[in-house]
């Protein structure tokens, strides 16, 4: 698989590093222990398209979002790591 | 019509066998049961069999969405173990490991275990010392695990890569010799067989799109061959966990990622015990057919594809032939994956959800195989009297709120 870095052009996937789902916010460090345990474990892991962090480890070093299904595997969209999950046609 | 497998039977079917009875009912489901499972994996069918056998709960369903045992339960590389380092761990996985010890007995099935041992290889003097940690911890638990030096390691495994250009040196390390491999078909078909005589109805080729609630509470499922109700519905259904986890409005720790596997064509016996190299990300073992089944790490991006990424085959492969160099001119038969639930401390979850009348057994990750037995006992255990069973009480829910988690990563071998 090529991974499409945003500086960099599409290189070979083991230049990168996926760090998993996307968009998680930190809570405020007084919320609940229940709240914390959600923030730290729980994932939508949806069977289709994935909002997912990945990173261009062994190149720019460049973080980015990827939206890319988890079923066939095919990114739909990449964009920056601060803006909102773009909607895409199926 | 012949339903025991024994050498009696054997002769008196012969020679034409066609007396013998199917090894299980494909069964058409009632409209309603005690007990309904989601999964018709290994540990749904021990589950429904120990429902019956031990708590004499034979009101049982098993619903699958595709072919018994066709998920990870027939995807795996067959290995059988409980070298944990964690007390918690150590207890449930030795009791699944005694279970295996007796499966065939139990179930008039051969499942072929073979009790051939598990290597795990030192590559560094940190390597050692942290093996002498786990070994020792697993001798506190009662568990057998003896330190090899480098010479033991090669009068086991004479085709490992000892050359003193080796890349990744082979200075040692330790051994379960109760641990191996057990036909992974075989486990599912036995219990299937057990199950199917003991009264449980399994219903292949019918997914489940949703949960029947009534005030909240689980009352069914959902399928295109119609409601079937049941007081309690238990999932067991790793890979698609949070899927079915959704429809009924609950979220996961889990995330599914794809877990490779692989077979050379087959050769003459090269190698006897399994071998683990966590330092390269692999593990080997011969089948009885002379195939290497080599397994490894996970993919390192979530899927539900069950084929897995290349660069992580190609890293399996440099891997094998880092270990046995002389492996190189041997041809890849057969790839292919399951998909794994991964939780970030590589601990299974055996209990009841917070939606009443739901229970639910995943996590497993990597290492759901070996667990068959165990899981099935314990989530029969929980759905029969309604209490967790001792060996399950550390791997509920809860623990992902209380952060009371048991970190198994490093002994699980390959990250869960």
């Amino acid at each position: 698989m090529q991974i499409p870095c945003p500086l960099c052009g599409p290189r070979p996937e083991n230049e990168f590093h996926c760090a998993g789902q996307s968009h998680i916010l930190r809570p405020s460090l007084a919320c609940t222990d229940e709240a914390w345990g959600e923030y730290m474990f729980t994932r939508e892991n949806p069977k289709g398209d994935h909002a997912e962090r990945w990173r261009h480890t062994f190149g720019c070093g460049r973080w980015f979002n990827v939206l890319r299904s988890t079923l066939t595997h095919e990114i739909k969209a990449v964009y920056g790591m601060t803006d909102p999950r773009p909607e895409v046609k199926r | 019509m012949r339903t025991r497998y024994s050498a009696w039977n054997l002769l008196a079917a012969a020679p034409d066998h066609k007396d013998w009875a199917p090894a299980w009912r494909d069964a058409d489901p009632k409209k309603k049961y005690d007990v309904v499972i989601i999964g018709a994996g290994g540990h749904g069918l021990a589950t429904a069999y120990y429902l019956a056998k031990n708590h004499g709960v034979r009101n049982v369903a098993i619903v699958e969405a595709g072919w018994l045992g066709g998920g990870n339960t027939g995807r795996n590389t067959t290995i059988v173990r409980s070298n944990y380092l964690y007390s918690e761990s150590a207890r449930l996985y030795e009791f699944s490991l005694k279970l295996y010890e007796g499966l065939s007995s139990e179930l008039n099935f051969n499942i072929m275990l073979s009790q051939r041992g598990i290597v795990t290889v030192a590559h560094s003097r940190h390597d050692l010392d942290s093996q002498s940690r786990w070994a020792n911890a697993m001798r506190c638990n009662g568990i057998d695990a003896e330190l090899l030096d480098a010479q033991q390691l090669r009068s086991l495994v004479p085709r490992l890569n000892f050359s003193k250009d080796a890349r990744f040196p082979i200075l040692g390390g330790f051994i379960q010799r109760r641990a191996g491999s057990a036909r992974h078909d075989a486990v599912a078909w036995g219990y299937a067989r057990g199950a199917s005589a003991l009264g449980v109805d399994i219903v292949q080729n019918c997914p489940v799109t949703g949960f029947v609630m009534e005030g909240g509470r689980v009352a069914g499922v959902k399928t295109p061959r119609g409601e079937i109700r049941a007081e309690k519905v238990a999932m067991a259904v790793s890979g698609h966990s949070t899927v079915l986890a959704e429809m009924a409005g609950l979220r996961l720790p889990v995330t599914s990622y794809a877990l490779q596997a692989m077979v050379s064509e087959p050769i003459k016996p090269v190698l006897d015990t399994v071998l683990l190299s966590p330092a390269v990300g692999a593990y080997w073992s011969q089948s009885d057919k002379g195939e290497v089944i080599i397994g490894g790490a996970l993919d390192h991006f979530p899927s539900y594809a069950q084929r897995g990424s290349y660069a992580l085959t190609q890293q399996i492969v440099a891997a094998t032939l880092e270990m046995f160099p002389s492996f190189s001119r041997l041809r890849l038969l057969r790839q292919w994956a399951g998909i794994v639930d991964v939780v970030q401390d590589s601990s299974p979850i055996i209990g009841a959800t917070p939606v009443p009348g739901l229970y639910i057994n995943c996590g497993w990750g990597t290492g759901g195989f070996k667990a068959i037995p165990v899981g099935g006992w314990t989530l029969a255990h929980l759905l029969a009297t309604g209490r967790n069973h001792e060996l399950a009480e550390p791997f509920q829910l809860e623990r992902f709120a209380t952060g009371r988690l048991i970190d198994e990563a490093a002994a699980a071998g390959i990250a869960h």
